[in-house]
């Protein structure tokens, strides 16, 4: 009897599993492409396995004592007035807080090493991404090379990118779930934020924080290319496409939803400082008469 | 069975006037949160002055004094009017109420007055943070002392239709823990507030 | 400036179907309710019995009965929304996004203010002092302003149905995206003045329970003889009293903003909107708190009757429970790792988090305890209990992942978020409120549950949930985010698909809560509880009759010890006979009052005016609402006496039918 519950229950089990391949199902959290990512998830499946040593006997004790006591099986002894024992006390408050100890010190070593602001070490230095986040689209401008991209973010693979990010208006947050930590952006200052793909390849990107009706169109692709690559990239932008200066900027600012991606030719000196310290006004919001929105970006 | 029936009560269970007075005094400390809410956007904002004018350039400590003054009278009197109460001498009472009126509508005449000149300069809460914050915490404050004057004149309206009965008085004792309360308050805001911001 | 405000008759959303069919339903419902109460002359009764009622009891049906309602309206939107994210791939849905964002704004808003708060404060308005042994909460009539003002808020939030709309914020209105510049509309202003007017009322209600279980219980009593649903609703009570004034405060602030045209939270001169975000949260963990500490107090008793045990470990219980109480206050910043405050502050707070989980560890494992060695019946409160104690672990778990910053990074504001929360609020505080709710509706009403109807119910609930909530956390490591309204991955469809599936589970299980009621209704008599005592139970409110008599005890009892009852009924069972009879004397009892339900009329008035700006109603409201308070103030007679041949006999009636079961009782334990 025993053996035929303990083989069903595997065969159900391989099937989910099986299901689950088959589906390609591949979690992008788990599934890193940079140094950063790759040590998040670590620390997130260190803190579950962790976890699971306590939690996995509780639920088994839970279900085992419900059944084994119920009132039904005389079999099992009955202890009507049993409500005490020092014991017990003692391992029941040690253990969880023996695991929290250590959780903590996960958690401790872990907030130091993966702080956004925190560089990341390499042989290259980092490429400069100032990111601001505008409604409801990405606007990504690379200082060093005097370009602009709107809703797309090309970066080079194996090499640091340091992001500097800022809000237009809402609250947002930026997010690369396959190559780690997020950052929220916030109108009238600054967050910085290190990641790096590891190996050139085509990553989702999107805003992990509502910041209105055209939030869920607030995703961009992140292409990671091999170096050169990126240098041409890089070029071909300079040499094509409209100019972002304050002007155009505040055409940019104004509320559009899925935005189809594109870049500037040329950016205007210390563009993100004046959005970031709100030398450029925040960005407008919705088009208001009579007290009520008549135009928020939505397409006709 | 009217309410001067005296209540019964089984050993054990508190009487109804400590029970009223507790249950008021965890009110009065859920207020003080309040407060404490309000104080602690004050200070995280004081220097959000967006490049206009600060507690130093505005605030008239000679005013404050006068207000600080008035306040800390008027709770003295509100003792006296307690006592009044507790020794059912209703002229005793009254007075004392009533100069506790007057206090407290100076009081509010003198910040009211402070206000108006404060926006009058340009230095109106719209103005910037450090101000929205000023004007809402003293403001709070401002407000709590209306609402307990006009709790004052209730009172005074209920003890001359009804005299001094068991549950008037409970309700006399909550209004003067509810000023003695402001009081307290008061001090704190006139020290963090305007002694520190004159200061700086 | 119109008379009217900003009211005009584009108000009502005449061109959208969906709202305009919904309200015509509901007002129909409404209409026909009334027309049923006022045809069939039922009105005087509930007026007299129920609107104006400041009995705990009464009050506490009350609370139950809106959370119970608001669930229906809240769970509407929970299916709305799982819809829209099934079909919503690359493809626009049936809910645009001004709509998808009012709606799951209002699913988040009614089921914590509206729901959960009303079902865990009606538990324990209606419990407590019975458990006491007391007649009823320290304050009465302030008991009823608090729900009525509850339900102003709840009334105000489904007026924007049909009038205006919700807020398109989410359930916390982080700025700047709520200030003014970028929601103009009225949305918000139902928003924040729906939760000032029902914040009061809850401000009032832990007042209330606060003064009443630390000064009024029998004689004997002492805080150490207090059953362990008393210890957790203190420590609940003492958390709203601490926690909502900073809601109130921090609401107040972000209505000048948008009223008076400060600068609290706005983008530019000065604002800071981090502020909001740690005011805001510390009053939001706290409340998390405030909601999951009475559905331990319900387990702990639920657990320790149904395995006919006392509890493993008081004492150890009430420690924990206060350290829960004091360290809920001090790790808020977990909502936002992501904001950037540092590594050292981040790792500060996650500690701080993680360390509430001890306790709550302890709390889960006495229970485990409880079990141990006893003689579990599987009655439908048993079986949400175990379905809390799997589910629960499993919620808090993930809460412990999310306290690790590093984990948190790649993590906040995800699916997986979603889920952990839903797995603790439903696992925790809603198992927890329908296993109260099945456990002490016969005290309320005099009969059970149907019960086969009841266990139905928790199956769909449990496999429901874990079929809508499951998906969810592997959605949420796919890198899919909260609040989309729709989306272009693809891997992520299949999991909402089976997340739609668990919805529509659920809602098998809510249709079989309500079918139950409704059948249990027409069959009372069969499941009459005739004794007071249908669960064989431990504590004071088993003494009483079900329902109790108005003033609860006719003397008020002696205790002796921890379940003081359970001792009490043992040593009957033995003697085969009850105490002698106590002498009766008169009982003075809180009269009944409008004063709740008129204040509340005005608050909703002045609510309504103030959003929509119209000035002079606002004024008129708020005398209206003073005079209301004054009109009471000035009333001479506020108890009436029930005389003591009259408490002789109701309370003799509840002898006889204690003798009577004791007749029956097999004296074999």
């Amino acid at each position: 009897m025993r053996t035929g519950r303990c083989g069903r229950a595997c065969r159900i089990g391989g099937f989910v599993i099986a299901t689950l391949l088959v589906s390609g199902c591949h979690p992008a959290v788990l599934d890193p492409k940079g140094v950063v990512g790759t040590a998040n998830s670590t620390i997130l499946i260190d803190s579950v396995i962790i976890m699971l040593a306590i939690v996995i006997p509780t639920i088994a004790a839970t279900l085992g004592f419900a059944w084994w006591f119920r009132a039904g099986n005389r079999r099992a002894r009955h202890r009507p007035t049993w409500a005490y024992s020092g014991r017990i006390e003692l391992v029941v408050w040690a253990v969880p807080l023996l695991v929290i100890i250590l959780l903590g010190g996960v958690a401790w070593v872990g907030s130091h090493e993966l702080d956004p602001a925190t560089p990341i070490t390499s042989k290259t230095a980092a490429l400069e991404v100032d990111v601001v986040s505008l409604d409801w689209k990405w606007l990504f401008i690379y200082p060093e090379q005097h370009i602009a991209s709107v809703n797309e973010l090309t970066i080079p693979a194996g090499r640091p990118i340091h992001f500097r990010l800022t809000s237009a208006s809402v609250m947002n947050a930026f997010f690369i779930p396959q190559l780690g930590s997020m950052i929220y952006t916030m109108n009238g200052m600054s967050t910085q934020l290190y990641l790096q793909a590891d190996q050139p390849g085509d990553f989702h990107g999107l805003s992990s924080h509502y910041s209105g009706d055209g939030f869920a169109g607030m995703h961009f692709e992140v292409h990671a290319t091999p170096p050169d690559q990126f240098a041409t990239w890089a070029a071909a932008a300079r040499a094509r496409g409209p100019v972002l200066d304050p002007v155009s900027y505040g055409e940019l600012a104004q509320q559009s939803r899925d935005v189809v991606p594109f870049t500037y030719r040329d950016v205007a000196p210390h563009l993100f400082d004046d959005i970031a310290n709100q030398k450029m006004a925040p960005a407008p919001g919705p088009a208001v008469r009579n007290g009520a929105e008549v135009a928020n970006g939505a397409k006709p | 069975m009217s309410a001067t029936h005296a209540p019964t009560h089984v050993s054990g269970l508190a009487a109804k006037r400590i029970v009223t007075g507790y249950g008021f005094w965890i009110f009065l400390l859920s207020d003080i949160i309040m407060f404490a809410a309000f104080f602690a956007t004050y200070a995280v904002l004081q220097d959000a002055t967006a490049g206009g004018p600060s507690g130093h350039d505005l605030f008239d400590l000679h005013n404050v004094a006068i207000e600080t003054a008035c306040l800390l009278a008027s709770s003295f009197t509100c003792g006296v009017a307690s006592i009044g109460a507790q020794a059912r001498r209703a002229w005793l009472f009254h007075g004392a109420m009533l100069v506790t009126l007057i206090l407290g509508g100076i009081f509010l005449a003198l910040e009211i007055r402070e206000f108006a000149g404060m926006v009058a300069q340009g230095a109106g809460p719209t103005r910037s943070a450090f101000l929205s914050a000023f004007f809402t915490l003293v403001g709070c404050h401002g407000l709590h002392v209306t609402a307990g004057l006009l709790w004052l004149l209730t009172m005074m309206a209920q003890v001359f239709a009804k005299g001094f009965r068991a549950d008037i008085q409970r309700r006399i004792l909550c209004f003067s823990l509810f000023w003695h309360a402001l009081d307290i308050i008061w001090v704190a805001l006139f020290s963090m507030v305007y002694l520190l911001g004159a200061g700086s | 400036m119109t008379l009217l405000g900003k009211l005009t008759w584009s108000a009502i959303p005449l061109d959208q179907p969906l709202p305009m069919i919904a309200s015509a339903v509901v007002a129909l419902a409404i209409l026909g309710i009334l027309g049923w109460v006022v045809a069939s002359g039922r009105l005087p009764y509930l007026w007299r019995e129920w609107i104006t009622s400041v009995d705990h009891k009464r009050i506490g049906v009350m609370y139950v009965l809106l959370a119970m309602v608001m669930l229906l309206r809240g769970f509407s939107d929970a299916i709305m929304m799982r819809t829209q994210q099934a079909l919503a791939f690359r493809a626009p849905g049936f809910l645009p996004p001004e709509h998808y964002d009012q709606i799951f704004s209002a699913h988040g808003t009614l089921m914590i203010f509206f729901v959960a708060m009303p079902f865990v404060i009606g538990l324990m308005n209606f419990v407590v002092p019975l458990q006491l042994g007391a007649r009823d909460v320290a304050f009465p009539t302030l008991n009823s302003v608090g729900f009525w003002l509850t339900a102003t808020g709840a009334l105000l939030v489904n007026i924007s149905l049909v009038v205006g709309e919700f807020a398109r914020t989410g359930w916390l209105p982080y700025p700047p995206l709520s200030e003014l510049a970028y929601s103009p509309g009225v949305g918000v202003d139902y928003y924040l003045w729906a939760l000032e007017i029902s914040g009061v009322g809850t401000l009032v209600s832990g007042v209330n329970l606060v003064t009443t279980i630390l000064k009024i219980h029998a004689p004997g009593m002492t805080y150490l003889r207090m059953p362990m649903f008393c210890w957790t609703a203190l420590a609940s009570n003492l958390l709203i009293v601490a926690a909502f004034p900073i809601l109130t405060a921090t609401l107040a602030m972000l209505l000048l903003d948008r009223y008076l045209g400060f600068h609290f939270f706005t983008n530019t001169d000065g604002g800071n909107v981090m502020m909001f975000m740690n005011l805001i949260w510390a009053w939001g963990h706290p409340e998390v708190y405030i909601l999951i500490l009475p559905a331990f107090g319900v387990f702990s008793e639920v657990i320790s009757t149904f395995s006919g045990k006392p509890l493993f470990g008081y004492r150890s219980m009430v420690a924990a429970t206060m350290a829960i109480c004091i360290l809920a206050f001090m790790v808020w910043l977990h909502h936002f790792f992501t904001m950037g405050a540092g590594a050292d502050v981040n790792a500060i707070f996650g500690i701080a988090t993680m360390i509430i989980a001890v306790p709550t560890g302890v709390k889960v494992f006495n229970w485990l305890f409880t079990m141990y060695g006893g003689r579990i019946v599987y009655s439908v409160p048993m079986l949400w209990a175990l379905g809390f104690m799997v589910t629960f672990t499993i919620g808090g778990m993930t809460g412990v992942l999310l306290a690790v910053p590093p984990a948190d990074f790649v993590l906040h504001n995800s699916l997986f978020l979603v889920a952990h929360f839903h797995n603790v609020i439903i696992g925790g505080v809603l198992f927890g409120a329908f296993a109260g709710y099945t456990y002490w509706f016969p005290k309320a009403f005099g009969f059970r549950l149907h019960e086969g109807l009841g266990r139905a119910a928790f199956w769909f609930w449990i496999v429901g949930f874990y079929l809508a909530f499951m998906p969810l956390y592997v959605v949420g490591l796919m890198g899919m985010t909260r609040r989309m309204q729709q989306y272009d991955m693809p891997e992520w469809r299949p999991w909402l698909l089976l997340a739609a599936a668990g919805a529509a589970v659920i809602l098998v299980g809510i249709v079989l809560q309500v079918v139950q009621l409704v059948v249990s209704i027409s069959r009372r008599d069969e499941l009459r509880d005739l004794t007071g005592d249908p669960w064989n139970g431990r504590s004071l409110e088993w003494a009483t009759t079900s329902p109790p008599p108005a003033f609860n005890f006719a003397v008020l009892p002696t205790i002796e010890g921890e379940d003081t009852y359970w001792t009490t009924k043992q040593r009957a069972r033995q003697q085969r006979q009850l105490a002698d009879e106590p002498d009766y004397i008169d009982i003075e009892m809180p009269r009944n009052s409008p004063t709740g339900f008129i204040c509340a009329f005005f608050a909703t008035i002045m609510g309504f005016a103030l959003i929509w700006h119209i000035w002079w109603m606002v004024i008129v409201a708020g005398v209206g609402a003073y005079a209301t308070f004054v009109v009471f103030a000035w009333r001479d007679e506020d108890e009436y006496v029930i005389p003591a041949n009259e408490v002789a006999r109701l309370d003799r009636a509840r002898r006889r039918s204690r003798t009577d079961a004791l007749a029956a009782w097999d004296a074999v334990p």
